[in-house]
């Protein structure tokens, strides 16, 4: 667990970025999960759990106010479970993606959770910012992105200290073989990404023309290795 | 008149000279602009946040009552879409030291929120964001390394996101109050459009070649992977709005493990 401390702080500034800063989408399971890979010691789990989930992630669009699960802080558990226990593959990709799912659901609850916090600390400086108040702004700012960055570390850190023991438990009684396991998780993946595809892109003229050519040529491409 | 001459009249006046290090400022603080980001007041507060140190060029300075004035303005609610709100910025900044008189700026930023939060939406959130992971997921399905694999989607989503705050920051500040025009730019008008069938091509490319990389050996296993992953599709877009994907995968790889653990 002496990897607990350089999680939370990676959650932390990942778990930033889904809303705060910088939005530069270092914060989606494909980063996420392969740098959180890399910090526990075998990058390429981290790589293999960000690619499904990065399929599933596909679908989710953040909208304005909408409600999303947040990947940021999840994916960095996912992750590093399935690369702390890389020793057993058996399962460990199939794990690290529950992992982050039922992470990013509870983070998902956070966001909306900061958001009317951000809104009470709003009402609180109320006054000070109808009078133009410069404190009042850069305050407020500061405080919701402390806030952020603190509840990303925080939902790391329990997820991962939670989660960690049961997936080590879950990975030894496993029974399935590695391969079935990942096509299952795997399949489930690409139907997420099938749907959204068709549900973001197909009011484009042509777009559905052009899903079907390129999943011709991708299955051209694996006929063809 | 002449068209010329309203055409000059019509323009803002020459921009006020703004230090670089002071944009660098604005820039930086528009990567937060969602920091304080909440049901009642939105983006309001990251606006004037980073507005801030243009406004501090104001007669008077920060003590000073126009200081006072936009900052209370300028914090009040906004909505649009984060990187285009640099547009917003961008004219507002002009607006202010311009010193056009409060109700017009307000109702141009009022004016604002609608079309930046629309376009926005759908060039990078239903767009670009996609697009650049389905790109990364090819490269992974072709068997690039890590590195390789989030280098090209951190690089090619961050061009378009940082290109975008650039151009709105500064468009925003060359025309001002007339920065309408600049949304019929063809990059936002028909660019979702090209976004989305490339898009959508990338992604019959890349799911396919994605999962085989996952699975691994065994074409029965990848066959069977993707054919109940096609039957799964279909059903939720059948139920389209009911049921979210990730819930259900959540829920299907639960009862897996559970048997894999059971039996």
């Amino acid at each position: 667990m002496r990897e607990l401390l350089p999680l939370s702080l990676l959650g932390g500034l990942l778990g930033l970025d889904v809303v705060c800063f910088p939005q530069m989408m270092i914060s989606r399971p494909l980063v996420g999960a392969t740098v959180a890979g890399a910090f526990v010691g075998d990058t390429e789990a981290g790589l293999f759990v960000g690619a499904t989930l990065e399929l599933i992630a596909l679908a989710t669009l953040p909208f304005g106010a909408s409600r999303y699960p947040e990947w940021g802080s999840a994916a960095v558990v996912g992750g590093a479970i399935a690369a702390a226990l890389h020793t057993s593959p058996a399962g460990t990709v199939t794990i690290g993606v529950l992992a982050t799912l039922a992470t990013a659901w509870v983070g998902g609850w956070t966001l909306v959770k900061l958001r009317v916090w951000n809104a009470w600390l709003a009402r609180r400086k109320r006054d000070a910012l109808d009078h133009g108040s410069r404190g009042a702004v850069v305050g407020l700012q500061l405080a919701g992105l402390t806030s952020d960055l603190v509840r990303a570390a925080a939902l790391t850190a329990l997820a991962y200290a939670l989660l960690f023991p049961v997936a080590r438990a879950t990975v030894g009684l496993w029974s399935f073989g590695e391969h079935l396991s990942r096509a299952v998780t795997a399949g489930a993946a690409s139907a997420v990404a099938a749907a959204a595809a068709w549900t973001i892109f197909h009011s484009a003229r042509g777009a559905r023309w052009c899903f079907a050519g390129g999943l011709v040529v991708g299955l051209l491409l694996l006929a063809l290795r | 008149m002449t068209a010329a001459a309203a055409a000059r009249s019509a323009a803002p006046p020459p921009a006020p000279r703004v230090p670089a290090f002071t944009w660098v400022s604005v820039f930086v603080r528009m990567l937060a602009i969602q920091g304080s980001w909440n049901y009642e007041t939105l983006l309001g507060n990251g606006v004037g946040f980073a507005l801030e140190p243009v406004l501090r060029r104001l007669p008077g300075g920060v003590h000073g009552d126009a200081f006072k004035a936009a900052m209370s303005r300028e914090s009040a609610y906004f909505n649009a879409h984060p990187y285009l709100t640099a547009v917003a910025i961008g004219a507002l900044a002009r607006a202010e030291l311009d010193g056009v008189p409060s109700e017009r700026i307000e109702r141009f930023r009022t004016a604002l929120c609608g079309p930046l939060g629309s376009v926005g939406d759908r060039l990078v959130w239903a767009g670009w964001l996609p697009f650049s992971s389905l790109v990364a997921l090819i490269a992974f399905g072709l068997g690039a390394g890590p590195l390789a694999v989030v280098l090209l989607f951190l690089g090619m989503f961050n061009a378009g996101h940082l290109g975008l705050r650039i151009w709105g920051l500064r468009v925003g500040w060359t025309r001002g109050l007339a920065v309408a025009g600049a949304l019929a730019n063809p990059v936002l008008r028909s660019g979702p459009a090209h976004i989305a069938r490339a898009a959508a091509a990338a992604a019959g490319v890349a799911i396919p070649l994605a999962v085989a990389r996952v699975v691994g050996d065994g074409p029965l296993l990848l066959g069977g992977a993707l054919a109940g992953g096609a039957v799964i599709a279909v059903g939720l877009v059948r139920v389209h709005g009911r049921v979210e994907g990730w819930k259900l995968v959540l829920v299907l790889i639960a009862l897996f493990a559970l048997v894999s653990v059971a039996r």
